[in-house]
């Protein structure tokens, strides 16, 4: 997989699974609805590396930004940005 | 490290593990000293300097928010420090924009640049509270943000490293580079304090 499947400016929604193996979703982060601010490139997909796979999935790294309202309930006022693996975010709708 | 003993008790548990990982194939003596010599190698001093080097030319600037890798080749600095590259993003704080950062999952650093990390940087509440109140953090930092000022918590969740670009001071159009440097602190590179 290197071809992104999103593009700045998409709007994406984070898995709400919690593995049962190291992850990079931060659990806070779970289950939002964020925006695209920027597509990172290509990085071997933590999860598979901590499991120590010899071949791990390499996949596009999404910065995503949520408002912290979002995540905290109100006030909110700021931005959090967090750095998603590809096979952690799906198309919101 | 290889060339280097104690008889503390911690320096013997981490010998014990270094030799167990060695022993089991993940590692060697000679990654083990390459990577703590990198590490060594690291410090607060460099990112001032990759800081000054932004505020005094405009160009460099531009490169450095476009390709923070290639623009720290620049000055010989490099983000090769662990197992596989980092990249290396720079953030820039506005008059009305300010970035902080944080590694929630557990202290992420870009420690090429701004050297060992603080205690604090790797503690729970600083990890737990700023992302979800920045702004009272801040303050407890001595840093009181004005009420309309936009904050952004970069959390550290990949492979990226982050550094903050504080905004120049007022009343340092005289200084040279070297003296700009003297300027920057760890936490302004952070987020905590403004420079």
């Amino acid at each position: 997989m290197s071809e992104p499947r999103f593009a700045v400016g998409d709007r994406v929604r984070t898995s709400t699974v919690d593995p049962p193996h190291h992850t990079r979703l931060p659990r806070y982060a779970r289950g939002q609805v964020g925006e695209v601010v920027e597509v990172q490139g290509t990085w071997p997909l933590a999860d598979d590396r901590a499991q120590g796979f010899a071949d791990p999935r390499v996949e596009p790294v999404y910065t995503v930004r949520f408002p912290a309202a979002d995540l905290w309930g109100p006030p909110g006022g700021h931005w959090v940005q967090v750095e998603l693996w590809e096979s952690y975010l799906e198309v919101a709708t | 490290m290889s060339g280097q003993h104690s008889n503390s008790e911690i320096a013997v548990r981490v010998r014990r593990l270094e030799e167990r990982l060695i022993g089991a194939g993940l590692t060697s003596d000679d990654q083990l000293d390459a990577i703590i010599g990198r590490v060594a190698s690291g410090s607060p001093a460099n990112g001032a300097r990759v800081v000054a080097r932004a505020w005094v030319d405009p160009a460099y600037r531009g490169r450095l928010l476009a390709d923070g890798n290639r623009a720290l080749e620049e000055l010989g600095f490099s983000m090769g420090h662990g197992p596989q590259p980092q990249r290396f993003t720079v953030v820039e704080n506005t008059p009305t924009r300010h970035n902080v950062l944080v590694c929630t999952l557990c202290s992420c650093y870009p420690i090429a640049l701004l050297g060992p990390s603080p205690s604090w940087y790797k503690s729970e509440a600083y990890r737990a509270r700023v992302v979800r109140e920045p702004r009272e953090v801040l303050a407890e930092f001595g840093l009181e943000l004005p009420a309309d000022t936009e904050i952004v918590v970069h959390d550290t969740s990949a492979e990226s490293r982050h550094m903050v670009l504080p905004v120049r001071p007022d009343g340092t159009d005289g200084l040279a580079e070297a003296e700009l440097a003297a300027l920057v602190t760890r936490e302004g590179l952070i987020g905590t304090a403004v420079v």
